[in-house]
């Protein structure tokens, strides 16, 4: 019958939080009629499915995530991207040029070299195969400007908030064009250094407390606070 | 040249060396998440062992050819620094290590998803910093500590405890002279949950009788220090969420006196 333990309650893995008819959800697994927690994280339900909010997991690769990435080997015909992965990405010329391509290495490095960062999205991924990548749709590319910093994937879903609450926040707040990739890596591209510093600092508050509540409010607040202090809200 | 000391490992009061009843645990102090860049680690004094882990992944299994279509290549290194035992160790990897990096795989892999990635490897790297006796048991125990840290996907942590035998009495966790001078050690690793062993190793001798009082003794041993490692995987979290709760009390106090 019953959800086993409350409601965003630590779970550690092995722990038994739910049984008989309940679902296996993200983070758990089952065994005959019981469901249990495979990391470490909160533990929920809604409706039938329960589920764990993990603290820290890798991510893996969905069809249609956006997600920023680091060139880390041009081979012939298609580039190796780092997406924080277990597996890494594949771009092939064909999703970056658009046309039936040429491959002369010097070609290719003229659009992206080793060392770049790219805004990417996943077009296919199979167990058998690694990750393929796309920059070919508008706002994808190669980033040539702000800062690229690395959150927990977990996270994600907090930094964007309910219906986009804690994101929109930020951008307004702090002026900033800000690219959260699914993967854990966000873009953050402002006018003034010191507000892509603000931004950052609160991208990581908002990463360190996602597990507590009244979190939108208290990063308005540090955001109101900093600006005032440094001199940016024009007063 | 000492003549050799004649060592009352059970004195009359039935205490040990170390004052320790036959079925009491050295004192034990886990941390986890003690290593920023791997993804999960863990760091564990047991007794007079101090051993620090960490794990990698799951990543590009490297070397490729090694990697497997259906799940990921799980590896373990324990390795013991030179400086960890009194007479300086040789760092190249001695039989004992490789046989110790074998059976802790072993003990490990059973409670990985390993079939969640396929292709990738995980990688576990035990380095034993001092050693006393043990240190297979508090590195499965450590290991699956950061295997968890990582947030690597686990049915359960995996614990181990070793019981023996000294001046003929069976007793829990021995310690180096204890496991030197005594007649026998049995580690063993459990997974809580299932009570399933995934370690089972003896040396020494014991009759029938005695190997099950010490099985039982160890898994004993297994239970408690089980509810050491999820307080130390909680500890680091609520501590976390105490600070904030703490600022956040802090400052509608003084949203309160505006």
């Amino acid at each position: 019958m019953p959800f086993l333990v409350e409601r965003r309650q630590l779970v550690t893995p092995g722990d038994l939080i739910a049984e008989d008819d309940f679902n296996a959800g993200e983070n758990t697994y089952q065994e005959d009629k019981r469901i249990y927690a495979s990391r470490v994280g909160l533990a929920n339900f809604a409706g039938r499915n329960a589920y764990v909010v993990a603290v820290k997991g890798c991510y893996m690769p969905v069809v249609g995530d956006l997600v920023i990435g680091k060139v880390v080997e041009t081979r012939l015909g298609a580039w190796n991207v780092d997406i924080n992965a277990p597996y890494v990405g594949v771009l092939f010329t064909s999703e970056a040029f658009g046309r039936s391509f040429n491959s002369k290495r010097d070609e290719m490095t003229s659009m992206l070299d080793t060392g770049d960062l790219i805004v990417a999205k996943i077009i296919s991924f199979e167990r058998t195969r690694d990750p393929m990548l796309t920059i070919r749709e508008p706002g994808l590319g190669r980033i040539t400007r702000g800062h690229v910093i690395k959150i927990s994937p977990t996270k994600v879903p907090r930094l964007i908030g309910k219906k986009g609450s804690m994101i929109t926040l930020l951008k307004r707040e702090t002026s900033c064009q800000i690219m959260i990739g699914q993967n854990g890596y966000v873009l953050v591209s402002g006018a003034k250094p010191e507000l892509e510093a603000l931004a950052i600092l609160a991208i990581n508050t908002i990463e360190k407390n996602a597990h507590t509540t009244g979190l939108t409010d208290r990063i308005s607040e540090l955001i109101k606070n900093e600006k005032k202090e440094k001199g940016l809200d024009g007063t | 040249m000492e003549p050799e000391k004649k060592y009352e490992l059970i004195n009359e009061q039935g205490l040990r060396l170390d004052n320790r009843k036959f079925d009491d645990l050295r004192p034990i102090k886990i941390d986890v998440g003690v290593l920023e860049r791997a993804n999960g680690s863990a760091y564990i004094e047991w007794g007079k062992n101090k051993i620090l882990v960490a794990v990698y992944g799951p990543r590009d299994a490297h070397p490729r050819h090694l990697a497997l279509e259906d799940r990921t290549l799980f590896r373990c290194r324990y390795h013991m620094a030179p400086f960890s035992t009194e007479e300086r160790k040789n760092p190249a990897p001695s039989r004992r290590e490789v046989e110790l990096s074998k059976v802790i795989r072993e003990s490990l892999e059973p409670v990985v998803f390993t079939e969640l990635y396929p292709r990738t490897g995980i990688d576990v790297f035990i380095e034993v910093l001092e050693s006393e006796g043990g240190t297979r048991c508090a590195s499965i125990t450590a290991a699956s500590l950061a295997l968890a840290d990582a947030g690597i996907p686990i049915r359960d942590m995996v614990v181990a405890c070793a019981a023996g035998k000294v001046n003929g009495q069976v007793v829990l966790d021995l310690s180096d002279i204890e496991d030197q001078k005594g007649d026998a050690d049995l580690p063993v690793a459990i997974i809580p949950r299932t009570g399933e062993v995934t370690l089972l190793q003896m040396d020494g001798n014991l009759t029938r009788e005695e190997f099950d009082k010490a099985l039982n003794l160890a898994i004993e041993g297994c239970k408690k220090i089980y509810a050491m490692q999820k307080e130390a995987l909680k500890k680091k979290y609520v501590e976390a969420k105490e600070d904030v709760e703490a600022e956040a009390e802090e400052a509608a106090g003084e949203a309160d006196k505006e």
